[in-house]
């Protein structure tokens, strides 16, 4: 498949290197190891393997999906896959070759500085495997910057979060890494001011948090900045249409998943790893920047830069390994950014907010009891009568996505439901939620 | 060409997409603490202004759908329209990764089957698709090597050796893991020196990192007693597959001795590279160092699908959700098109392209070491004759003709370096034009340097001066 060398060219070539058969050029192989039995299943056609991969994707079943935890359903404009999808942008590299690369430049810059404007935060890189790999390339930015010893972070960052942050950092000669407790759904910055020692590097928390309660960002980077730590502030990109920025509490790196914004859920991949910081910090930055160069005629023209903070030059003593990105999706957050425009995400952050504060409203006059009190975004906690499990399957039974249990993270909150209502649900579908989760009301 | 900003064409008032008024302000649901200040300056433009700043933007791009993209390492084969489509069927785009299984049985099949046939190419026991990217999957594959020494309690291996010909991502992932590299120069004949591996080789030798075939081009041929050698010092072998297209389907790495290796889904298996991803970096492990891989794996159970992350001895996680679906969707896609006995014809083609360019070139840009090849070859220039002409300026100068560029300045142990992978499924008609060009850029060389200095003279933009952006740098508008 999909080669087109005819029997009479491999000929002519062959003939041209000198060899009488193909096999002759892997003579390098130890003889022994070559052509092995392959074990595969039988080759399709493109019509058979349409049929079939259409099958495959069948046994997906479709949710009324109430489910967010870090990945989330929101509206897609078409304009964004219809750009995003020309073979211009999808079948092109990494553009070394600036001149022959502009468009993919261009939409980069265009990308950092969108993101930039959304966070108020200084600089932004061309992109991050995800949130979570984009938060651990942070905390060691900072463990590089000031030279301590100790990672702080809250217990409501999300769990696959923390496991990767665990993950990667764990390897750092002397490293201590301490989670910091959670109060009323919220960081204890009491419990977290006692830790911030001389020996804390940074602090890292998530607001909205995994529970989908706002942190107190203003108080945590006063207490933070006052004991000399960074503070690394994880965000979710589409609340800051109208949720205060990590540039107002002065969070020195923020970062995100993107997926948010423009990028369909897809099993959770590919993600988009938003990472920012102040300009101080720029040359800790893992991963590539695209800044404005001249040509020779004086003319604005985009490039790759500050390489020589990447692996390709520095090996070893790079600030990361990292080298393609997730560049597509960046491509399609900068189209639905330019899309949505100031008011547009400031309104699709709205309706957000509305949809889930009108759920938790329609829930509270059922009957249901609300975990947590604080400000949130899209999601919240319920208490249920029965574990959130029993809750989840039985609603899968009736096509809908009831929500993350969290007994998955915490025996404890075996009972805790995290619900999400985004911008795509309707007045209809907050109720049939309410009337499917009517067996499950605490206290009855 | 026209270069504005989407935000020097904005105009206040004017919306792309139009969404529900929302009914109360902000201010209704949250305290006044907890908001937004100043509005972003984010363009404000038509749909149609977007569709044709979008579009037109990437008619500024050279890509492989329009032009012949023989970026060496790279792998830039065609990547095929059907799974553009299929990739993105609603079903598969709609699974949420905390969906309950009996959802997403269709999207763990697929994953799990994915597994399954890259087990039986590589020989291996198991295979992780959770790494986002080549380097993801690198630094998840010595990080599998570190669990399982650390399980071992053998705290002395505090080394992983990589040859000076590695990818700059093989040093860079090792110090990343708390590795300290040792580099070993080549041998003459551009593969592993077994003198110098078996001086650098040593109780604290964690890992071997061996790119195969290398970045010269070239396959190592003592592959098995290296593997021999790294396993009596008591190391792994890790294989950065990055240049697996010349071997698919004609030899199992698992037969060489490799303990751990990463496949690129966006190189061999035919997923596009998205302007610089997403990727999907695999990664496969022999059965001893397989429980040590990051959790979940997809399982078959009683003919359901799950994710298991009941693995007591993993080394963690990578990434917060379990791989680049969307990308395992094309490489599935791929695999499906061929069977046990066509799958050689990819690492068959994409080695005679290459060879033929390697001999057709010898008279103007002669191949470094002087071997047949494997699926790239790696050229220099004739300094004496090209009048300061330098590997720059060639791959420059090609744009010109309508080539992209190949891979330049590396690996780094060739001076002048040109990196050439034509790949499987370019036609002989496209190498030879290809060919053509560089010839006569050569002449061009020869005769009117300054033609080829001044290069590229058909671009949206003229030589770009890259020190001029590090200077003062302009990151956002």
């Amino acid at each position: 498949m999909f080669t087109s060398n005819t029997p009479e060219n491999k000929k002519e070539m062959l003939a041209k290197i000198g060899v009488s058969s193909v096999s002759e050029l892997f003579a390098s192989l130890p003889e022994g190891l070559r052509y092995p039995v392959l074990n595969l299943p039988e080759a399709l056609t493109e019509a058979a393997l349409s049929r079939h991969v259409r099958e495959l994707a069948a046994k997906n079943k479709p949710l009324l999906n109430f489910i967010g935890a870090g990945c989330e359903e929101h509206f897609i404009p078409a304009a964004v896959n219809a750009l995003s999808s020309r073979g211009e942008f999808l079948t092109a590299y990494t553009p070394y070759q600036a001149e022959a690369s502009q468009g993919t430049l261009q939409t980069i810059y265009e990308f950092q500085s969108c993101i930039c404007e959304l966070f108020d935060m200084d600089v932004c890189s061309a992109s991050h495997y995800d949130g979570a790999t984009a938060l651990a390339e942070a905390c060691a930015a900072c463990l590089r910057i000031n030279g301590k010893s100790t990672v702080l972070y809250s217990a409501g960052l999300h769990p696959h979060y923390k496991t990767v942050l665990k993950t990667y950092l764990k390897h750092v000669p002397g490293l201590k890494l301490e989670e910091i407790p959670l109060k009323d759904g919220v960081t204890d910055v009491h419990a977290l001011k006692e830790k911030l020692t001389e020996q804390a590097s940074c602090f890292a928390a998530a607001t909205p948090n995994f529970l989908g309660q706002l942190e107190p960002m203003d108080e945590i980077s006063s207490a933070v900045h006052g004991a000399g730590a960074l503070l690394v502030s994880v965000v979710h990109p589409l609340s800051l249409g109208v949720l205060q920025t990590p540039g107002q509490y002065g969070a020195d790196f923020a970062v995100a998943e993107g997926q948010s914004l423009g990028n369909a859920m897809n099993f959770g991949g590919p993600g988009l790893g938003l990472f920012t910081c102040k300009k101080e910090y720029v040359r800790q930055m893992p991963g590539r920047i695209v800044g404005v160069a001249k040509d020779k005629d004086g003319q604005r023209a985009f490039v790759l830069t500050l390489q020589a903070r990447e692996q390709h030059i520095r090996r070893e003593r790079a600030a990361s390994n990292i080298c393609s990105n997730e560049a597509l999706c960046a491509l399609n957050a900068v189209i639905y950014l330019t899309l949505l425009g100031p008011q547009g995400i400031k309104e699709v952050a709205q309706l957000n907010l509305e949809r889930a504060h009108q759920l938790k409203d329609l829930l509270r006059a059922a009957g249901h009891k609300v975990e947590f009190e604080g400000p949130f975004f899209n999601e919240f906690v319920l208490r249920l009568n029965a574990p959130a499990k029993t809750a989840v399957k039985k609603l899968a039974k009736k096509g809908i996505g009831a929500g993350f249990d969290l007994g998955r993270v915490r025996k404890e909150w075996a009972d805790l439901l995290l619900v999400c209502a985004t911008e795509t649900k309707t007045k209809e579908d907050l109720c049939a939620y309410v009337n499917a989760l009517e067996g499950f009301v605490y206290g009855k | 060409m026209e270069n504005k900003l989407s935000i020097e064409k904005s105009v206040p008032g004017r919306r792309g997409v139009r969404v529900e008024t929302p009914k109360g302000a902000p201010q209704a649901y949250l305290p006044a603490g907890c908001l937004r200040k100043r509005a972003p300056r984010l363009p404000e433009m038509s749909e149609l202004d977007a569709v044709r700043h979008f579009t037109n933007l990437s008619r500024k791009n050279y890509c492989l759908d329009s032009h012949f993209y023989p970026l060496g390492s790279c792998t830039m084969k065609y990547n095929p329209k059907a799974y553009d489509v299929l990739s993105v069927l609603e079903p598969f785009a709609q699974a949420h990764p905390f969906a309950p299984e009996e959802a997403v049985q269709g999207t763990l099949e697929m994953l799990y089957e994915l597994q399954e046939m890259l087990k039986e190419i590589t020989g291996l026991a198991a295979f992780t698709l959770q790494p986002a990217a080549g380097a993801h999957g690198e630094l998840t594959g010595i990080l599998t090597a570190r669990a399982y020494f650390d399980a071992r309690k053998d705290k002395k291996r505090t080394e992983v050796i990589v040859p000076d010909t590695a990818h700059g991502t093989n040093p860079a992932t090792s110090h990343m893991a708390g590795y300290t590299v040792v580099n070993i120069a080549s041998g003459p004949d551009g593969c592993v020196d077994k003198t110098a591996l078996k001086n650098a080789l040593s109780e604290r030798t964690a890992v071997v990192m061996l790119t195969v075939p290398n970045t010269v081009g070239l396959f190592e041929k003592d592959i098995r007693e290296i593997a021999d050698m790294v396993h009596a010092a008591g190391a792994l072998l890790y294989m950065d597959g990055a240049n697996f297209n010349a071997l698919i389907g004609v030899a199992k790495p698992a037969d060489f001795g490799v303990d751990l290796m990463h496949l690129n889904l966006h190189k061999t298996f035919a997923a596009p590279h998205g302007g610089g991803g997403p990727g999907s970096g695999p990664v496969g492990a022999a059965a001893h160092v397989a429980p040590y891989l990051p959790k979940p794996l997809v399982e078959k159970k009683n003919g359901k699908f799950t994710l298991n992350g009941k693995m007591p001895k993993s080394l963690g996680k990578m990434k917060a959700f379990y791989g680049n679906a969307a990308v395992c969707v094309r490489a599935y896609c791929y695999l499906r098109q061929f069977d046990g006995t066509t799958l050689k014809n990819i690492a068959e083609n994409a080695v005679l392209n290459a060879n033929y360019v390697r001999v057709c070139l010898k008279d103007a840009f002669p191949a470094y070491f002087d071997a047949p090849c494997m699926h790239e070859c790696v050229l220099t220039i004739q300094k004496d004759k090209m009048n300061g002409v330098h590997t720059t300026d060639v791959a420059k100068r090609l744009l010109d003709f309508g080539f992209y560029a190949p891979t330049i300045y590396f690996p780094l142990i060739v001076p002048e370096a040109i990196m050439i992978e034509p790949t499987e499924t370019e036609n002989k008609e496209s190498l030879d034009a290809f060919i053509l060009a560089l010839k006569r850029i050569f002449e061009e060389a020869v005769s009117q340097p300054q033609t080829v200095h001044d290069a590229p003279h058909s671009q949206p933009v003229k030589r770009i001066d890259e020190v001029s952006a590090a200077r003062e740098p302009n990151l956002r508008w």
